[in-house]
């Protein structure tokens, strides 16, 4: 038994422990929704974060011991946002053709986001310090965290609401824009990255390359667009 | 192979480095993705070897966020009395505006290539 704790003290402080469980937890959530006919409720990243943190909680585990082995995939998240110009790139002529039409489309969803949140949230009586987290909840997270601290409130609220806000849209996005008919690929593109930036992004890129071009561009112009409306808004209304 | 996996390091810390020093509202890989979008429309083509591995990158985009998602174990807390208005306000908004976004696409491309259509 004493063997068997000196071997769990090694390994928990080795990143391998909580890096191999990352993957491995990622890998189960891959093969449920596979064997779910990708049913998008059930999302790869909503399963192994539910995983991983039942795990932590159950072990007694800090998210910091965690994170000192996940950070080499966090890691990749900078390099992989980089890459994004190449679908866009490939894109390229279908963007040029209908540039006026992705700007105004980003921009009426980007005002959409902010002002439903609000407007929502102050109907249901949300407090001042909730209503600044979740008003930038569907940009990319260190803008939003950025553009809350510029407002006074409290960033690591504003990096949850993001989270969730990115997952909702990557598992709800695909239904809604079946009921609603939506099929045009740029436009169910546009629609992911404005709402939900890199996780509506990255699902969009699984489907098709065309929506995913078009989830990156909308994730940048997003936080162009609410870094520069929000703080305008929020004047307006407070 | 490890030069286009440098010149993509460099794009990020380029775009790190602008965003400190101008004080853009733009998170630095964003402003990396912009560069290296200049680098191809210079070099008027993708390299082979840097589709092979900005492929492997972007075919596991969601794994990334894994890491982070699991912080939000941290901030339950957070969330607080106002819980339920911070849901719904979350679910309707998220919703609303992926309707609102691809509606309006939608309708300013109207009468333009169909050829995109397809069923997910």
């Amino acid at each position: 038994m004493d063997d068997l704790r000196d071997v769990w003290v090694y390994l928990s402080a080795s990143p391998l422990l909580h890096l191999t469980l990352t993957l491995v937890a990622f890998q189960a959530g891959n093969w449920i929704y596979d064997r779910t006919d990708r049913n998008p409720l059930c999302n790869p990243v909503l399963i192994a974060v539910l995983t991983i943190v039942g795990i932590l909680l159950i072990t007694g585990t800090p998210y910091q011991d965690y994170f000192d082995g996940a950070q080499f995939v966090h890691f990749l998240l900078g390099p992989a946002t980089v890459s994004l110009a190449i679908p866009l790139y490939r894109q390229f002529d279908k963007v040029r053709r209908s540039a006026f039409a992705i700007l105004a489309s980003i921009i009426t969803g980007s005002i959409t986001a902010m002002a439903a949140a609000l407007g929502i949230g102050y109907a249901l009586g949300a407090s001042k310090d909730t209503l600044i987290a979740l008003a930038p909840k569907s940009v990319t997270a260190p803008v939003a965290m950025g553009i809350t601290e510029q407002l006074g409130g409290l960033p690591s609220l504003t990096a949850v609401l993001v989270i969730l806000t990115g997952i909702t849209g990557a598992m709800l996005g695909p239904i809604v824009l079946n009921i609603f008919r939506l099929k045009n690929w740029q436009a169910r593109g546009l629609a992911l990255g404005t709402a939900s930036h890199g996780i509506g992004t990255a699902r969009a890129l699984q489907v098709n390359e065309v929506a995913g071009a078009f989830s990156g561009l909308a994730m940048g112009l997003n936080a162009l667009a609410t870094a520069i409306l929000l703080p305008i808004l929020w004047q307006l209304i407070f | 192979m490890l030069n286009y996996l440098t010149l993509i390091f460099s794009c990020q810390l380029a775009g790190e480095l602008a965003r400190v020093t101008l004080d853009l509202p733009i998170p630095g890989p964003v402003l990396g993705m912009v560069l290296l979008f200049f680098f191809l429309v210079f070099k008027g083509g993708i390299p082979e070897q840097l589709s092979a591995v900005t492929g492997g990158l972007l075919n596991h985009l969601s794994l990334l966020f894994v890491p982070a998602g699991v912080g939000i174990m941290l901030h339950f807390k957070l969330l607080g009395s106002d819980w339920i208005a911070i849901s719904i306000a979350l679910v309707a908004s998220t919703v609303l505006t992926i309707i609102v976004t691809a509606a309006m696409m939608t309708y300013l491309t109207r009468g333009s290539s169909a050829s995109d259509q397809t069923e997910e």
